[in-house]
Parts: structure tokens; sequence; C-alpha cells
């Protein structure tokens, strides 16, 4: 498969105010993402995980090492629009990236911007709008929504300029459960029936869950890669930087430590109640 | 409380008035006001009116709404008309006693001066009441874009216009969210003299700018992550179009300035 993004020895560090010193972000940082994947970056406070989205599409650039966008160097300043029309990002607070005061004209700021004729951005609005499901909504005011599809706008804003990647930076932060649900549901949609590369920061680690690999972050390293159910099942690890696993694996290792012997891979609560249900019987 | 606030007045609607270009509205509202400060009798103001009566017929927006939007008005009208009323000079005078004589030149001239101030408001809002705001940015764009020849930044100016439209409904919620808390904590907004009223209001304003500003740097980070920069190379989903009842606008606007004229040079 091909490389989405590919971070090379990244370093970074904010700089300091004055006479405090920089603070240093990431040292040394390797990741690469495949092209078409789902993945969840995990990690506490403070760990770099907005720092590294920011990353990746030239919003800030390396100290040292490099940042590999579909093969562009992200600090190649001719190919800066080209990372960006490769990588859409949406952010934590939906209000805060809504431009325009109808939806529709927001879902065309993109396509605009990047000199489409009209009748083209119109196509594109329309299918981006149908894809998150606020293609009814299409003439509303932005602040008149709730939450949840303020956010499926922000997201079809980005999909109307046909980005192969987006980065989700707590994309579901400010939400209630059910905007969470809507803001899930149309990620991992667009992620399967688009192939759409789907980078998700998060620390709901239910929406993590859902993803095909988890990566942990820890003071400004990987601290865990691997699938959902080998990166829940190292429960200590998680302790150890301040997350916890979903409570099925929650649950199963507290049982663990009274004398069970459960596994710690079920990550959906039908999944852990069968288990549990199977290892009572006998 | 502030969530009462009504923005941009503007009254969705299919008319055709609705429907027309807003660069055609915008000139016609001038050629209007031009018409409107050259008639000088009952004949060329009576023109105006008709022109406006009809305009205002066509859009279906319901007359009250006119007069509503006039209330905060009536001191500016009273005041022009009592100015007018006691300090015309004149010959036929209609009532002298004390120091104060009214004139029926004065009564003639107050009644115009009122009108005309009606007239004025009426026609504006009836510009904003039919155009959406970010059409009505539109229009002032286009019209305004020979002007980036010397430089001015007109692509700039309606981008900050649009953004603040959309951010005024953020930011009364903000106010509103930011007072509770405040009053939560013992503010008291109500009472009190007019300077500590005043002074009440620190506590609202200093968090509302700075989550202003930081909503303006998360807002720019996302425009720029959206491949915006700047006005060179965009281009617009909704394209401003003339049809044939924008040059019909025209030709209407047209034969009130002509007849206001015309009227005006047969002295009426």
């Amino acid at each position: 498969m091909n490389k989405a993004i590919s971070v090379e020895h990244l370093k970074y560090a904010y700089p300091g105010v004055d006479d405090t010193p920089d603070i240093v972000v990431f040292e040394d940082l390797n990741l690469q993402i495949e092209q078409g994947s789902f993945v969840a970056i995990l990690g506490g406070n403070g760990c770099g995980k907005s720092t590294l989205a920011k990353h990746f599409n030239s919003i800030l650039l390396p100290c040292g090492g490099k940042v590999y966008v579909y093969g562009m160097d992200t600090s190649d300043e001719e190919k800066l629009i080209a990372v960006r029309r490769c990588t859409g990002m949406v952010f934590q607070n939906p209000d805060n990236q809504i431009v325009a005061n109808v939806v529709e004209e927001d879902v065309a700021f993109g396509p605009e911007n990047l000199g489409f004729a009209s009748p083209e951005i119109r196509n594109r609005v329309d299918r981006a709008l149908k894809q998150v499901g606020m293609y009814e909504y299409r003439e509303h005011a932005p602040h008149l929504l709730s939450g949840g599809q303020k956010q499926r706008v922000a997201i079809a804003g980005v999909i109307a300029m046909e980005p192969k990647c987006i980065v989700l930076d707590e994309p579901t932060a400010m939400l209630d459960p059910r905007g969470r649900a809507e803001v899930m549901e149309t990620i991992t949609r667009l992620n399967a029936e688009k192939g759409i590369t789907v980078i998700l920061i998060t620390h709901h680690m239910d929406e993590a869950a859902q993803a095909q690999r988890v990566v942990v972050l820890h003071g400004g390293k990987v601290a865990a890669d691997g699938t959902p159910e080998e990166v829940f099942s190292q429960v200590e690890l998680l302790h150890g930087i301040g997350l916890a696993a979903p409570d099925t694996v929650e649950l199963c290792w507290e049982l663990n430590k009274l004398g069970f012997d459960l596994p710690l891979s079920s990550l959906d609560p039908d999944d852990c109640a069968q288990i549990l249900y199977e290892r009572l019987k006998v | 409380m502030l969530k009462d606030v009504t923005l941009g007045q503007y009254f969705p609607g299919k008319s055709v008035i609705h429907r027309l270009d807003p660069r055609t509205k915008l000139l016609v509202l001038i050629g209007y006001i031009v018409a409107l400060f050259l008639a000088v009798s009952w004949a060329s103001y009576g023109v105006v009116f008709v022109f406006l009566a009809g305009s205002i017929a066509i859009s279906g927006i319901p007359v009250k709404s006119f007069f509503k939007g006039m209330k905060p008005l009536i001191f500016i009208l009273v005041f022009t008309g009592i100015l007018n009323l006691f300090f015309t000079q004149g010959e036929t005078v209609l009532v002298h006693f004390w120091k104060i004589t009214i004139t029926l030149e004065g009564v003639i001239r107050a009644f115009f001066m009122i009108f005309r101030i009606l007239l004025l408001i009426t026609g504006t809002f009836l510009l904003t009441y039919t155009t959406s705001p970010i059409a009505l940015t539109d229009g002032l764009e286009s019209l305004l874009s020979p002007l980036k020849k010397i430089k001015l930044p007109v692509h700039e100016l309606s981008m900050m216009m649009c953004i603040a439209l959309r951010f005024i409904p953020t930011l009364i919620e903000e106010t509103d969210k930011i007072m509770s808390a405040q009053k939560a904590r013992g503010a008291d907004f109500e009472s009190g003299k007019l300077m500590q009223r005043v002074r009440a209001l620190v506590p609202i304003l200093v968090p509302l700018f700075i989550s202003a500003f930081r909503r303006a740097d998360e807002l720019a980070t996302a425009m720029e992550c959206r491949c915006y920069q700047g006005g060179d190379g965009r281009t617009k989903m909704k394209l401003l179009h003339m049809r044939s009842w924008d040059y019909y606008s025209f030709l209407a606007g047209a034969v009130v300035i002509a007849a206001v004229c015309v009227l005006r040079s047969f002295g009426l």
C-alpha cells in the first residue's frame, strides 16, 4: 500500500517567550500512515497530538526531520497548496471553522479557493453535503444547527475539496453523545465507501476502538502502535501514561486481578458479555 | 434577551425584487436617492412615491414591518419637522405669538422634509429586507471591483463583512453565556447608577474580547487549511447574473430620475 503520510525523525519545539526555554514536543518521531487506513491517535493532554496533526498539512513545519504527505515534503513552499488539497483538516470547535452564514456557501469556500468553475463547485458542494447527510440543510444558517450538524458541515467543507486524507483533531470533544455518534458514523462511512484516509485524534477510547489502527503518543514518542485489540490489551502501559482502556477491557482486566483468566481483546459490550457468559457457565 | 436581536432584517421571499441581482438593487437605490433629492414639488415627490409604493407592492413585504423599523427614528423625524416648522422664513404667517412665527412655507417645508426622510429610509429598508447579507456583500464586492486598480482591498473588505455577519450570532450567544456566568458569581448588571452599570460591563467585555481573538486565530488556521490565499484566483459558486428583470428595473429607475428632472425644469 502507498504511504499517505510519512513522518521521519520529526523534531519540533514551540519557541519560548522571552527568557523561557523552548518547549520541546518531539525529538525523534517516526510514523507511517497507509493510504486508505483509519488511524486513531491517542494520548493525554500535552502529548503533542494536535501539534502532530498540524504538521500533516504544513500549518506547522518541522524544526528537524521531514514530514511527507503523499511523497510531498511539507516544508516545500511550492507544494503548500498541493499538500493542503491532499489533507483536509477538521478542528475541535465547529463554530470557529465555519466561514459563511449559509451552509452551502461555507461548503463552497474550499472549492472557491481552489478556483474551480461555478458548476463544478455546485456539484462538489451538493455531493459533499449529501455524503454527510446535511443536504436538506443547505440553505440554513449554521448558528441554528446543533453541534453535531455543524461539525458535519465542517467535514463537508473539507471533503468538497476532495482530499485523499482527512485529519480530525478531537472533532467530538465539544459534542453531546448524539452529535458524537453522528460524526463518528460519518467519518467511518467516508473511510469505508470513499477510501479516504482518516486520521482521528481523540481521547475517547470507544472512538479509537472503531479505527483499524491505534497509535498512542506519550512524551513525544510512539508508546504503542497496533490494532485496537493489541493496543488496548496493554492495560498497564495505558494506565502508566494516564489513559484508560475501553470499559470492557478494564472490566476484564479487573476481573483478571481477582483470579479470572479472561482475554483482553473484547472492545464491544456484546462481545464482552459473551465472553463473561461463557466463563461463568462453566 | 440578547437572542431577540434580529440581524440584517432579511425577509426571505421569491418575488421579482428578491430575485433581482444585488448590484441592480444597489444601483437603482442610488438612482432613487438622487431622484429624491432632486424632487422639489408635490408632483415630483408623487412620482418617487409611486415608484417606491409599486416596488413594495411587488416585493410582497408587509407594510407593517416598515413602520416597525421606523420606530427608533421617530425622534429624528419630529426634530427635523420642528426645526423646519419654526425656522423657515415666509410671507404667509399662520400663527404668531411671542417670538414664535409659523408660516405656511414652514409647514410645507417641514412636511416635505419628513416625507423625504421617510421615503429615503423606506427605500433602504426595502433593499435590506429583500437582499440576503451575503448577496449584498457579493454585490458590493462586484460593484467596487474597479477600485482594485487603485489598490483598494475590495475582496478583503467584503470577506471581513461576511465573517463579521457570520460571527454576530455566535458572539451574542457567547455574551449571553458570559453574563450568566458572571451573574452566577454575584455580578449585578441591572441596578446602580450609570457609572456603576458601565463598570459592571468590564467583566463581560474582557473575556468576550479574549475569546474573540482566540476564535479569530482558530478561524484563520481553518481558512488556511482550506487553501484560502486571498482573493486572487478565487472563484464563486453563485455567479451574479443580470436578467431581463434587472434591465427593466434600470429602465424604471431611469424613468423616475428623468421624470423628476423634467418636472424640475418646468419649475414644479
